[in-house]
Parts: C-alpha cells; sequence; structure tokens
C-alpha cells in the first residue's frame, strides 16, 4: 500500500465537507450557510477555480456522496430526479428516453461524454447560465424543484426559480434535492433542439424544448416552451403560449406568432452569437416545434 | 520501404503515454515562472510597480535591464524587443519576468505587479486604416511591398469581355497544438545554457538565445522535447519564450526555470495565421479563358516584422493559382498594425490568397454561365505552359489529371444534378457541391534554400546501427518515421537499423528550419546523399561489397572503427542547376517542386438555423511519391479538418486592445469528431518530385483548397456570393437578410 | 482527512488539499505524466481518465471526491491491447499529446458499445480534441480493435 502524505500547500488547509446524508448537510449549512462552496459534479465549479483562482473557497460542500441526491425514482405523481443525478444516467435511463425524451435528448448533448459523466442535472440547475442545455426541458415538463433547508422541504415550480442574470431563487441555507417532473399527459408531442457552436462540446446559441397538446381537431389546447440563450436566463414564451390556447394551428399566423415572440425574448450579443440570430432562429424554431413536434 | 507505412517510431511511446513533452521532464527543484505584459495596444512603458506587501527578494526578476546581449528577438528584422524597455506596440508585450517554486505565490504575485503606461491615442487593428494612419508604426505602416506582375494587366482589362471585381476577406486562424508552448531553461556548472521545450527550430531558437544571451554556440545547447502540434506556431515564437527563460535561469544558481504558457495566455500572445484583404478582378472572354488576373492582397502583419514579408512572398507567389494567363498583377503588401503579430501557419499566406482567387473564379464562372469545373478545365496549366512567374513547366505538371479524378471520383456532375432536385423539392436544406483548384510550392523559394546551406550527419556506429542527425523535428507530421525510411532505404538496411537522433543543437547541424513542406523534399534528399556517401566510405575503406547483408554492414563498420576511421559522413544542400528565381519581381522558378490539387466539397445548409455542415469531401492530390503513404493520408486528412474550421468554425474575435477576445477553448471552435462527415482522399504520384524517389512537400497543400471549396459550395447551395470566412450561420442569415435571392424556407 | 484510491490497481492514500486538481495530483504527485493539460476547462479531453469506469477530465476531478475512487490512466491501460495495436497499426497518433486521452476514451467506449458504429464512434470521442489527425486514423483505429485486434 502506497503512502503519499506530502503536504504541497502552504497556508491554510482547505475544508472539504462531505456527507453522506442530506441531514448531514443540512446541519451543515445551518451552522454556517454561507460558508461552503458547493460542489456536485464540479464541472462548474472546477472551471471557475481555474479562471479566477484567487476567490478560491475555502471551505466545500461536496454533495456527491448525499444519498437521497443520488437516484431517479418514477412515483405515482412523476418522476424524482436527485439532484446529483449525472446527465449521463439520465441519458441512458430507459423510461426517461420513452417518457421523457426531451430531456434524454438535452443531457446527451451538454458537452460531450465526459462532461455528462459528471455533470448533474441539479448542479446545471443551480449553476444557472442562461444556456443551461437542460433547462429548457425542465420549463416544458413543467417541473418542480424539492427544496431542502435546516426548516424543511419546500417545493417550487423551476419556472420561478431563476430571478436574474446568473440569481436563483436558492437561498443561502437551502440545496436543491431535486427535480420532479410530471408525467406529460397523454398525446402530447415535444420538441427539443439545441443550436450549438458547433455539434458536440458546444455552448448552446439558442435552445429550445416544446411540449404541445392539441385537441384532435387542429387545435392547440396547451404549448409550453422553454429556451435557452435568449434572454438572462433560461425563459418560458408566456406571450406565446397564451396565444397559442384554443387557437386552430391551420390559420396561424407566423408574422402575429413572431409578434408575440419578440415580447418574450430578449437576446444579446455575445462572443457566440449575435441578438439578431437568436431572436430569429428561435422565431423560426417555436414556428417549427408547432408543425414539426412529435 | 519508400512507399509502404511500417509502423511509426515514435508511436509507441505516444500510445503509451510515456513520451516526454516539455512539461513531462524531469526538474527537480523547479522553479516556475510567470510574464507580466503590457495592456494597451502600444505606447510607452513609464514604469513598473512592484506592490511592497511581496517580499521580491524571494523572487527572480528579470527586466530589460537583465538582457546580456541585444534586446530584440532574432528574425528577418531586429525590431522586437525580447522584453519592453520603453516603447511598445501591442496589448500583452512582456515587460518582467518571475520566477518562484511555489506557483500559488508566483500567481499572487503576478496580480502585485502594475505596468504603469501611457497608451498610444490611435492604435489600429485595421489593414486599411492602418495604410491611412496619421500615427505610424513603421513608415507607411507596409512591412512589405511586392509586385508580380507579367504581361499588361491594364491594357487587357479594358477590352476583356467579361470581368468580376470583388474583396475577399479571411481572418486570423489560431494554430491550436494541443500542447501550449513552453520552455524549461537550466544553467549547467560549467555556466552553458541547456534550453528544452516545445518547437519546431531548434537553430532559430539556438540563434535568437546567441544574440539576446550575448553567449556563444557553444555555450547553449537547445533540445527539442516531443512536440504536441504546433502548424507553424512553433516556428519563431519559442525563440521569445527560451529567451525569456534563459535570463530567468542565469539568475536561478542552475536551477531549471520552466516557462509554460496556459491556454488562455498562449491564445492571446502567441501568433497566428495573418487576416488576409484581397480585392480581386478577373477578365475572361466569352469562352471562359482568362484574360487577366489582377490582385490587390494585403495581410495584416501586426505590431513587428517577424515573418511577414516570407508569409507575403508565398501569399503573392500563389495568388495566381494553377492557371494559364498573359497578364496578371498581385501586388502584395504587409501591413504594420496594432495587434500582437502575426506568424506562420501551415500554408503560411497561400491559403489567403488561393481563397480569394479561387472564390473569385466560381463568381467569374457564375456571370460566365459556365459550371465552374468546365471553367477549371479551361485555365488550367498544361506542360509546356508558362506559368503564372514566367517559368515553362516541365513534364511535372498534373493541374489536370487531378481535377479530372477529383470529379470522377466525388461523382460531381451527378451529385451536381441531384442537388438541383433536392433543392426545387422544397427540404428543410439546401445542398451544394463546390471546388477548388491549387497547386502548392514546396520547400523554401529558389534562394532560400541556398541561404539555409542545410547540413545532415550520418553516423554509423561500430554495431552497424545508423543515427541521422539533422535540425529536422518531429511534431506529429511523422518526420522521424519519413526520415528513417528514407536513409534505412537508400542504404538497403532495414528500418530497425536506423535512428532520427534527438534534435539536440550539440549534436545535429543545422539543416534548416521544418517549415514550408520542406523536410521529405529537402532534407531528405539530404539525407539520400549522405546514404550513398556511407556506403561509399564502408566500399572503399572497409571492404564493403556492392551487394551485404545486414550482418556485413555492421561487419564493416566495426572494421571501419577498429582501423581507427570515421563512421561520420555529412551532405550539404546543392541548389539545382536550374532554379532561377528573381525573388524581388517573381520571376523564374519558384520552388523546386509543385504539388497539384484538386478538393471538393459537398454542404448542407439547414435552412431553420443556418448551419453548415460537410457532407462529403473529397481531397484529390498530386504528391510526386508518397514515402509513407499512411503518414501523408493522415496529413491530408488533418489538414482538410483544419481547413474545415477555418471555413466554418474557427473566429479569432479582437477586444478593445486588439488582442483576441475569445482566449479560452469554450469559444475558440474547431471541429470535433461529431462535425466531420466523410472524407476522402486520393493520391497520384507522378514520381517527378524533387524529393526522393520523386517526392514532393505535403504538410501545408491540405490547407489551400478546404475554405474555397466549401464556401464555393455554399454558394452554389444558395445562390449567394460569400466574401468572408468562416461562414458563420449569423453570416449567412444577415446575408439572407439583404439579398434577394437567398431561399426561403 | 485523507483520502484513499485505487491507481492503477495500487492503493494509494494521501493527505494533500481536497480541491486539488486529480490531473495534478497524478501528474506531480505520482510522476504519472501521461495525462496531459490542454486546456484547462474540460474542453479539449487530453487529461481524461477512467474514475470508477467513466470517462472523466481529470482537470475538472478534485480529489476530495476521490474517496475510494478506481482511477485507470493511460499507464494503467493494458499493453499490446487490440486497442494499442490497432492506434499503432493505423497511424493514430501524430503529435501524441491527445492519444492518452483519445486511447481512454476510446476504451470507455468500447466498453459500452463493443460493435460501435461510426456514429457512435464519432459521439464517444467528441469530447476529445485533436488538431493533427484530422481524427480518420483514429475511427480507423478503434474500428479495428472493435473487430478484436489488426488485421495484418
Amino acid at each position: 500500500m502506497k503512502q503519499l502524505l506530502k503536504r504541497r500547500r502552504v497556508g491554510v488547509m482547505t475544508e472539504w465537507m462531505r456527507p453522506q446524508s442530506l441531514e448531514e448537510a443540512l446541519d451543515l449549512l445551518a451552522e454556517s450557510s454561507q460558508r461552503y462552496k458547493k460542489i456536485a459534479g464540479g464541472t462548474d465549479v472546477m472551471v471557475e477555480l481555474q479562471i479566477a483562482p484567487e476567490r478560491r473557497p475555502q471551505a466545500w460542500l461536496d454533495l456527491s456522496a448525499v444519498a437521497e441526491l443520488q437516484d431517479v425514482t418514477l412515483a405515482a405523481n412523476g418522476l424524482r430526479i436527485g439532484a446529483c443525478v449525472t446527465l449521463a444516467a439520465l441519458r441512458r435511463h430507459p423510461q426517461i428516453q420513452t417518457r421523457w425524451p426531451m430531456l434524454a435528448a438535452s443531457a446527451a448533448v451538454t458537452g460531450a461524454a465526459p462532461i455528462q459523466n459528471r455533470a448533474t442535472l441539479g448542479g446545471n440547475v443551480c449553476n444557472a447560465s442562461p444556456a443551461a442545455d437542460n433547462a429548457p426541458v425542465l420549463l416544458a415538463y413543467s417541473a418542480q424543484l424539492e427544496i431542502s433547508s435546516p426548516c424543511g422541504t419546500r417545493w417550487m415550480p423551476y419556472d420561478a426559480f431563476h430571478c436574474g442574470y446568473r440569481q436563483t431563487a436558492l437561498a443561502d441555507d437551502e440545496l436543491l434535492a431535486a427535480i420532479w417532473l410530471p408525467y406529460p399527459p397523454e398525446g402530447v408531442r415535444s420538441y427539443y433542439r439545441k443550436v450549438g457552436t458547433r455539434a458536440a462540446q458546444a455552448i448552446a446559441k439558442v435552445g429550445i424544448a416544446a411540449l404541445l397538446q392539441d385537441n384532435g381537431l387542429g387545435q392547440m389546447v396547451t404549448a409550453r416552451f422553454g429556451l435557452a440563450s435568449v434572454a438572462a436566463t433560461p425563459c418560458m414564451l408566456p406571450t406565446v403560449s397564451n396565444y397559442l390556447q384554443g387557437r386552430d394551428l391551420d390559420t396561424l399566423s407566423e408574422a402575429a406568432l413572431r409578434e408575440k415572440i419578440r415580447m418574450d425574448l430578449s437576446p444579446i450579443k455575445d462572443i457566440r452569437s449575435t441578438a439578431e440570430y437568436r431572436l430569429e432562429i428561435a422565431s423560426r424554431l417555436v414556428w417549427d416545434a408547432i408543425h414539426h413536434a412529435q | 520501404m519508400i512507399g509502404k507505412s511500417p509502423h511509426r517510431v515514435d508511436g509507441l511511446a505516444k500510445i503509451r503515454g510515456s513520451a516526454l513533452y516539455v512539461d513531462d521532464l524531469p526538474c527537480p527543484n523547479v522553479l516556475y515562472a510567470t510574464t507580466i505584459r503590457t495592456a494597451s495596444a502600444g505606447g510607452s512603458v513609464d514604469g513598473v510597480i512592484f506592490a511592497p506587501h511581496i517580499d521580491w527578494s524571494d523572487f527572480i526578476v528579470v527586466t530589460a535591464e537583465d538582457i546580456p546581449g541585444k534586446n530584440a528577438v532574432k528574425l528577418l528584422e531586429d525590431d522586437q524587443p525580447v522584453l519592453v524597455e520603453k516603447r511598445f506596440r501591442h496589448a500583452g508585450e512582456a515587460v518582467v519576468l518571475l520566477a518562484h517554486a511555489d506557483r500559488e505565490l508566483l500567481r499572487r504575485a503576478l496580480q502585485a505587479v502594475r505596468v504603469l503606461e501611457t497608451p498610444l491615442s490611435h492604435p489600429v487593428f485595421d489593414v486599411d486604416e492602418a495604410l491611412l494612419a496619421q500615427d505610424e508604426i513603421i513608415p507607411g505602416n507596409i512591412y512589405t511591398d511586392y509586385l508580380l506582375d507579367k504581361g499588361n494587366v491594364d491594357l487587357v482589362a479594358g477590352i476583356a469581355d467579361v470581368v468580376i471585381e470583388d474583396i475577399l476577406v479571411t481572418p486570423a486562424q489560431e494554430q491550436l497544438y494541443i500542447e501550449p508552448q513552453g520552455m524549461l531553461a537550466t544553467l549547467q556548472m560549467d555556466g552553458s545554457l541547456l534550453i528544452e521545450g516545445s518547437m519546431q527550430c531548434p537553430y532559430y531558437v539556438l540563434d535568437a538565445l546567441v544574440q539576446c544571451m550575448g553567449m556563444t554556440k557553444d555555450q547553449l545547447r537547445v533540445v527539442q522535447s516531443t512536440t504536441g502540434g504546433a502548424f507553424g506556431g512553433k516556428e519563431d515564437y519559442p525563440s521569445m519564450i527560451a529567451c525569456h527563460a534563459a535570463l530567468l535561469a542565469l539568475k536561478a544558481g542552475g536551477r531549471p526555470v520552466k516557462l509554460i504558457y496556459d491556454r488562455g495566455e498562449d491564445l492571446r500572445v502567441t501568433p497566428k495565421r495573418h487576416p488576409s484583404r484581397t480585392r480581386v478582378r478577373l477578365g475572361a472572354s466569352r469562352a471562359g479563358e482568362l484574360q487577366f488576373v489582377d490582385m490587390d492582397f494585403v495581410i495584416d502583419g501586426g505590431a513587428y516584422r517577424t515573418l511577414s514579408p516570407v508569409v507575403l512572398s508565398r501569399g503573392v507567389i500563389h495568388a495566381p493559382g494553377p492557371y494559364r494567363c498573359e497578364h496578371i498583377r498581385v501586388r502584395g503588401r504587409a501591413v504594420a498594425t496594432n495587434h500582437p503579430p502575426f506568424g506562420a501557419f501551415r500554408g503560411f499566406g497561400a491559403p489567403q490568397s488561393i481563397f480569394a482567387l479561387e472564390v473569385a473564379m466560381d463568381r467569374l464562372a457564375k456571370k460566365l454561365n459556365m459550371d465552374p469545373a468546365a471553367l477549371r478545365h479551361k485555365n488550367l496549366l498544361r506542360s509546356g505552359d508558362v506559368s503564372p512567374t514566367g517559368d515553362q513547366l516541365g513534364e511535372d505538371c498534373f493541374a489536370h489529371p487531378v481535377l479530372e479524378r477529383a470529379l470522377s471520383e466525388s461523382g460531381y456532375h451527378e451529385r451536381q444534378t441531384d442537388f438541383r432536385q433536392w433543392n426545387a423539392a422544397g427540404h428543410a436544406t439546401r445542398r451544394g457541391i463546390g471546388l477548388a483548384t491549387f497547386a502548392h510550392g514546396a520547400g523554401f523559394t529558389g534562394n532560400g534554400e541556398l541561404y539555409l546551406a542545410s547540413k545532415v550527419f550520418m553516423q554509423a556506429h561500430g554495431d552497424g546501427q545508423v543515427e541521422i542527425l539533422c535540425s529536422n523535428t518531429e511534431m506529429g507530421q511523422g518526420a522521424a518515421t519519413t526520415l528513417v525510411q528514407i536513409a534505412a532505404a537508400a542504404l538497403g538496411l532495414p528500418l530497425a537499423q536506423v535512428h532520427l537522433a534527438q534534435t539536440d543543437t550539440a549534436r545535429v547541424p543545422n539543416s534548416g528550419p521544418t517549415v514550408a513542406s520542406r523536410t521529405c523534399m529537402v532534407v531528405g534528399d539530404l539525407i539520400q546523399k549522405a546514404a550513398a556517401q556511407l556506403l561509399h566510405k564502408l566500399h572503399l575503406e572497409a571492404g564493403l561489397g556492392t551487394a551485404f547483408s545486414t550482418f556485413d554492414f555492421a561487419e564493416a563498420c566495426s572494421r571501419l572503427k577498429a582501423k581507427g576511421g570515421d563512421l561520420l559522413v555529412s551532405a550539404s544542400y546543392q541548389p539545382p542547376t536550374d532554379m532561377l528565381w528573381d525573388e524581388q519581381r517573381f520571376v523564374g522558378r519558384a520552388y523546386a517542386s509543385y504539388a497539384w490539387a484538386a478538393y471538393i466539397a459537398e454542404v448542407e445548409v439547414n435552412m431553420l438555423t443556418l448551419e453548415t455542415r460537410v457532407l462529403n469531401f473529397t481531397a484529390v492530390q498530386e504528391i510526386g511519391k508518397a514515402v509513407h503513404p499512411q503518414i501523408v493520408q493522415g496529413q491530408i486528412e488533418g489538414g482538410v479538418v483544419q481547413g474545415i474550421g477555418y471555413a466554418l468554425y474557427e473566429n479569432v474575435l479582437w477586444n478593445a486592445h486588439g488582442v483576441m477576445a475569445n482566449d479560452r477553448l469554450t469559444n475558440y471552435i474547431i471541429p470535433t469528431t461529431a462535425d466531420i462527415g466523410s472524407l476522402r482522399v486520393i493520391l497520384m504520384e507522378g514520381g517527378l518530385g524533387a524529393g526522393p524517389q520523386g517526392a514532393k512537400g505535403v504538410g501545408e497543400l491540405p490547407m489551400d483548397g478546404p475554405a474555397p471549396a466549401i464556401v464555393n459550395a455554399i454558394q452554389q447551395a444558395l445562390d449567394v456570393d460569400i466574401q468572408q470566412i468562416p461562414v458563420m450561420p449569423e453570416n449567412l442569415l444577415a446575408l439572407s437578410q439583404v439579398g434577394e435571392s437567398f431561399p426561403c424556407q | 482527512m485523507p483520502i484513499t484510491m485505487r491507481i492503477n490497481d495500487q492503493s494509494v492514500t494521501t493527505a494533500v488539499a481536497p480541491d486539488r486538481r486529480l490531473l495534478d495530483f497524478l501528474r506531480e504527485d505520482l510522476g504519472l505524466k501521461g495525462s496531459k493539460e490542454g486546456c484547462g476547462e474540460g474542453e479539449c479531453g487530453a487529461c481524461a481518465v477512467l474514475v470508477n469506469g467513466q470517462l472523466v477530465n481529470s482537470c475538472l476531478v478534485p480529489l476530495g471526491q476521490m474517496q475510494r475512487a478506481e482511477i485507470t490512466t493511460i499507464e494503467g491501460l493494458v499493453e499490446n491491447s487490440a486497442l494499442s495495436q490497432a492506434f499503432i497499426a493505423c497511424g493514430a497518433a501524430q503529435c501524441g499529446i491527445c492519444t492518452p486521452g483519445m486511447m481512454l476514451a476510446a476504451t470507455a467506449l468500447l466498453a459500452e458499445h463493443p460493435q460501435p458504429t461510426l456514429d457512435e464512434i464519432r459521439w464517444g470521442l467528441s469530447g476529445n480534441l485533436c488538431r493533427c489527425t484530422g481524427y480518420g486514423r483514429i475511427y480507423e483505429a478503434v474500428a479495428q480493435a472493435a473487430k478484436g485486434g489488426s488485421d495484418d
């Protein structure tokens, strides 16, 4: 057995807390909610550490061993995905592939294999990038978040989670424990598309997920859209959804639809793409989703 | 042996992960180094402030004052300082070097040094602005102004039947070797310096150290470690890093100094492909015969001269393409701007000018209502024709055969018809097929090789093992294997008996840099000559018979050694007698050999998202002789994928200081396996190259064709005129919003 | 608290800082230089290793999460495997800097898809950038390894 006890760092030893249960984790947060940098798969926070080493955390809360966060379970009212379930596990999960195919699709295009083997759905949600690949899908599927704190557990709809650019509704002493997806109703059609800088290992320029239901007579009953990279946060299209409700799909005007889309989006120009491109492609994909979702 | 594909000599170590790159070299007691740089895009340094909360006596600190020799990086001109003294020309110039054993302390120290600057009031980042600028970086802001002028363009331009005119633009391109640049420098007990690192040209580094350190060649030893990709990006910049590491090592009391750039720094400060802007006019008869070619080719050289004159020269020579035309004018200028200097990247000026010409040819074809392939057929050179530089072509001209082969292998005409039908049927995608025909000269231009005066050694040992000693480096392109193959074939020995010595300036002579697709052709040829000399020597002095076994050879070596004979031979470059080249007027025979190629790209544009992907790519090239066909294929596949990146994905974005803004791999996009479709490589071997068994240079050729072929294909698919690469979906969207003919989804 | 893992089938215990990157621990503390740093941000895959059989970018993995982990680096791959032989026979390594990561990615891919289609190979390796080869010889090597070894 090879023993290596070299301490190579000068200065204070970094604290690494690795609770095995949610209770342990919450106890730590109860003690000191602001102290810990949370880490799950590390694919975002380790990059941050590399880019800004001067902001190196003194204490870490490693969630990757917390038992309650590790599983995918099918319950009566829906799918519970523990926050630390990896994207690779989601991509491979047979029930997710059949019943929530958009999630299997978005997990499969987040980064590439080595990223998916580590990145977690909870991490993707809490990192709160406006370009988050799985966010549109969670919005379209009406995801609910199970949030735990020392005071107990609360649920909130995911569509209320993002408050501003990289800001979430999670308080310092709260942990995202799980993401719940209700069973999609019978006969829904879904559509997921990521337009990235390249086919794999890419950040989204536009991401869209749509869950649509019509009444069998050519009229839209409900239409839920989730979009990434077209606003300061992942967002929905409330004006569009309202507009489509009860509407006859055959006589749908693309111009009118685009007008509604403009009200819901505020894309920007950044290092990857332009505002014009994002708005235009998002508009096209919404139209495509309405007509070609499966 | 030649024409076979034995296992690469360096393959095993690389597959095991045991090959040593600079960051892997053992370096006990190492000091890590970092560089403090200017922030403004030119100006003057008024002072450097070292924050008082750090004990600087703990660090090695180097500034320009510490330079024992000349404060200039040795290249074509001594205009680029190793460290800034006062005036500087771009953001990211090195001012202060620091070294310390603790990387965390070093990182903090980096933040604790402030360079006080008075910035320039009007830095320029655009070539046309630079040409008009009042505040000049250098006189006229022009490094070099070349003119290739054949016939009388102005006379003919007025009477040509059909004329097209356009402006084509190419961006900077990052080499993106996966191993970042770095050097390890150690002061030896005897006061000499050992420099090990990632590089293409150890003798460039040696010469730079001689100049900067004020030391002689015997006091310096430069050794190339396994180099993880280069593509030209490690041609000149390693000299800068080596000088920095050496300066620190001088003060390090014998401790090794390791200066390795992290990816962000490497992206921001090391040289990239020269951006270009070309105004092209082409004139032709109604039947499609070229009547004149008129090009104004400008490359952005950045803030110091470095290699720009040579890049410009190559760009100018290749600009008129493989076509027959009596009236050709190419004006080339390398312009100074306040960007960091641009430098070598596979193709070295030719991808830029060939892009402009080949896209212009398709414009011309469109105006003539001719198929692009037919227009090429009408004008491609044949043996006996006069080249654009006034040289009469001999037998070694394969422009037509490569095109014919490419058209047939790709099913060009059938595909074209299929795509027209597809496009008319209102699918969600549009498809197009496009081509580029081109030639690439191998080696330096006529006088260049003469100037290099390359020399190789061949050292036999008493046990019959033979070493090749040359300064050419393996950087992935297969030189180590190819040169060994050539030597083994020439000696009549098995591969296992021949080795390429590590590129260590203490042992190897200067056989020139590993650039310009010259290694196999020029150095390979010298190796053949050295082999012949060795055999001759063994024959004369050790009784080796004309037919011999491996055992006989070893015996002969042993005998000669026992007699006290010398087992070392050398061979030096002799210029061919028929290579007359006027490098000022661009007249004569520019290169010993040209390789010929025709590339055909099939693309599909998604009309919803305007993303383009390459469906199929056919690369046909005539390369004289493939010494190692698998290596040649690998070179072409790799070059084509870099070309696909150049065409569709790779863009260097600039920040307000003229430095690369997308300085992370997340934001500089090269193709992954998921982005590349089917790629077919077809080799033709005319056997007439200047290298071993008729070989020619191959490394750079594949860079020239993909971008124009892809752009031409997109133009076919969408019936638009594209003027710039990369062709991003955002650009196609903008085009669709101004153009009337852009197809609707 | 010391961390114990198995690296290339050898037990290793360490008390280095828990936020130390696995890549640095392998290279600097254990002298296993085969895993390379190409970008430091999980984009290039040159640092890829297997952790509990899964391909990961070791530049993004903190030691603190490696308690009881089974880690395989390039040094731990079987010598003369079908994959190694295929990589050599097909000329799949040029400069070699991406090769260790690529070998591990191929190993992980073949473990999940013993007879991968070309598409599966493409997607499986899409987290490993290569700038030299254009990927062609690499596909061929993986396909050859899947067939159970070189055909010569």
